[in-house]
């Protein structure tokens, strides 16, 4: 479900920035579904890279033999990234709080770690920069934290007004699409709102698994279960 | 002067131009990863490095898990589409590596900057982020026509650059292709450069986004087949996923690492 919603918002999206894992199942599901024109930027080089099955790593070798062109590592973040090129970024979180600030650096302190995570690798800059960013993530307590340890990327700050005051140019987390839901930024106070359940999951659950008091939608929607179509694309996808 | 690369053997390279205390960079962005260059320098017992690399990987791994680093500068350390690595993870939890931590954006103009010849380099990134308050190679800095608040961050000083690349011709001129990352960075911004290579041949021939990098830049080219094992060389082998795996369960384990040390 989550990867099916994630292709689901690159529709109309011309190129989108891809992490490995859930983020790189929707955007190639994406090509295969809503949107055949899709370009898939990644980081460490490929752009318009067109990979018949799912690749391995960033950098697997059908990403650079499919692509439009290999960029450079310095180029692709300050000639693609940095002036905001790239409309959409996917992103992951190992904690993430109610402004949809991630943390993917420390659990703990950052001296002392209670578990060191991998670090900020593209992703300060995909969030600072790219027109929106998306982020998949599982929630659960631990992830969906009250105050994340370590801000990696910047969501919504503290609050309103708080990219502006930062100068970042992109609109931050627009969505962040769970396996129970997707939570929208409240459009004044930019605190996450749950917007959407999943078909089977109720409100309850949600609230469950959000370790901070979670704000529902008046009009909360429940999102389209998979089509046939969607499931035979992304079932080819995983066995490709 | 130097009118081109001596051609050596990798043992001789390593033996000749890395110094216990060096700052050594190994790079290639998951594809091209100078993965026996780097089991020589555990071979050879080299200490107290400053080991550089946006993304540290297996071979991170096992150099910090040899106890041949001192400090680690980096922007994503992991097993990348596996996991964690654990001798790192060890290392820092345990408090036993110095770490100096960026974003890629950070660590590419760092390299940028280094092969320019420039004393930093200027980008808009880490705005609003954790990192400055860790690390202290991140400083504001105020465009001086625009007044638009950015960051600086000091170019690499790099003692060695060490990359492998798929040829070089007989007088040391290198080719590589495919995605290749920081590697032409690497070798500029570096006093000393180090390059293995799956094959030597009598003439470079073109290929599509092909990095040359001319043989009076490059310090020593070694002739090894199979260098960047197992990650892949585009047009001699693919990644072997599986010894990804692996290295999951040989690092988690102390005892198990010992072992695989022992065998190197």
């Amino acid at each position: 479900m989550m990867s099916v919603e994630a292709a689901r918002q690159l529709r109309d999206v011309t190129a989108c920035f891809v992490g490995i894992g859930l983020p790189s199942t929707g955007a190639n599901l994406a090509r295969r579904t809503v949107n055949p024109d899709l370009v898939l930027v990644y980081e460490a080089g490929a752009i318009g890279a067109k990979p018949p099955r799912l690749p391995l790593s960033i950098g697997d070798g059908m990403l650079g033999e499919t692509a439009d062109y290999i960029a450079s590592v310095p180029e692709i973040f300050n000639y693609w990234v940095q002036p905001g090129r790239i409309e959409v970024g996917f992103l992951g979180a190992a904690q993430l709080d109610r402004y949809a600030n991630i943390n993917t650096t420390v659990v703990g302190d950052y001296a002392h770690p209670k578990v060191r995570l991998p670090g900020a690798g593209g992703a300060p800059e995909i969030a600072a920069s790219c027109g929106e960013v998306v982020v998949i993530v599982r929630q659960s307590p631990r992830a969906f934290v009250e105050r994340v340890d370590f801000i990696t990327s910047v969501g919504h700050g503290d609050g309103p007004g708080a990219r502006e005051r930062l100068g970042l140019r992109g609109k931050g987390p627009t969505k962040v699409i769970t396996d129970l839901g997707i939570l929208e930024p409240h459009p004044e106070s930019r605190e996450l709102v749950l917007t959407h359940l999943h078909p089977g999951v109720d409100v309850e659950q949600a609230r469950a698994a959000t370790g901070w008091d979670l704000k529902i939608a008046d009009d909360l929607q429940t999102t389209e279960p998979p089509t046939e179509e969607e499931l035979k694309a992304l079932r080819e996808l995983l066995a490709a | 002067m130097r009118t081109h690369a001596e051609i050596t053997s990798l043992p001789d390279a390593v033996a000749d131009l890395v110094r216990d205390g060096d700052v050594v960079a190994l790079e290639g962005f998951t594809h091209l990863i100078p993965v026996a260059a780097g089991q020589e320098i555990i071979r050879q017992r080299k200490r107290d490095l400053t080991l550089v690399r946006m993304t540290p990987d297996i071979v991170y791994d096992q150099l910090i898990g040899a106890g041949c680093a001192r400090k680690l500068i980096f922007s994503w350390g992991g097993n990348p589409g596996v996991g964690s690595l654990h001798r790192f993870r060890a290392a820092v939890q345990a408090g036993e590596l110095e770490i100096e931590e960026h974003s890629h954006a950070g660590m590419a103009n760092r390299y940028a900057a280094a092969a320019s010849g420039l004393p930093f380099a200027v980008l808009r990134g880490y705005n609003g982020t954790s990192l400055p308050d860790h690390t202290d190679t991140i400083k504001p800095i105020t465009c001086p026509f625009t007044g638009e608040r950015l960051t600086a961050v000091p170019a690499l000083d790099l003692d060695v650059g060490i990359i492998h690349a798929q040829r070089a011709d007989r007088q040391g001129n290198v080719q590589l292709w495919g995605q290749t990352g920081v590697q032409k960075e690497t070798v500029l911004g570096a006093r000393r450069s180090i390059v293995t290579v799956e094959e030597i041949v009598d003439e470079l021939d073109e290929k599509p986004y092909s990095v040359v990098l001319p043989r009076w830049v490059v310090t020593r080219v070694c002739e090894v087949p199979g260098g960047a094992r197992p990650s892949y060389a585009q047009d001699y082998y693919d990644r072997d996923n599986d010894a990804y795996k692996a290295w999951d369960a040989t690092s988690r384990d102390e005892a198990e690492f010992a072992k695989w040390l022992e065998a190197l």
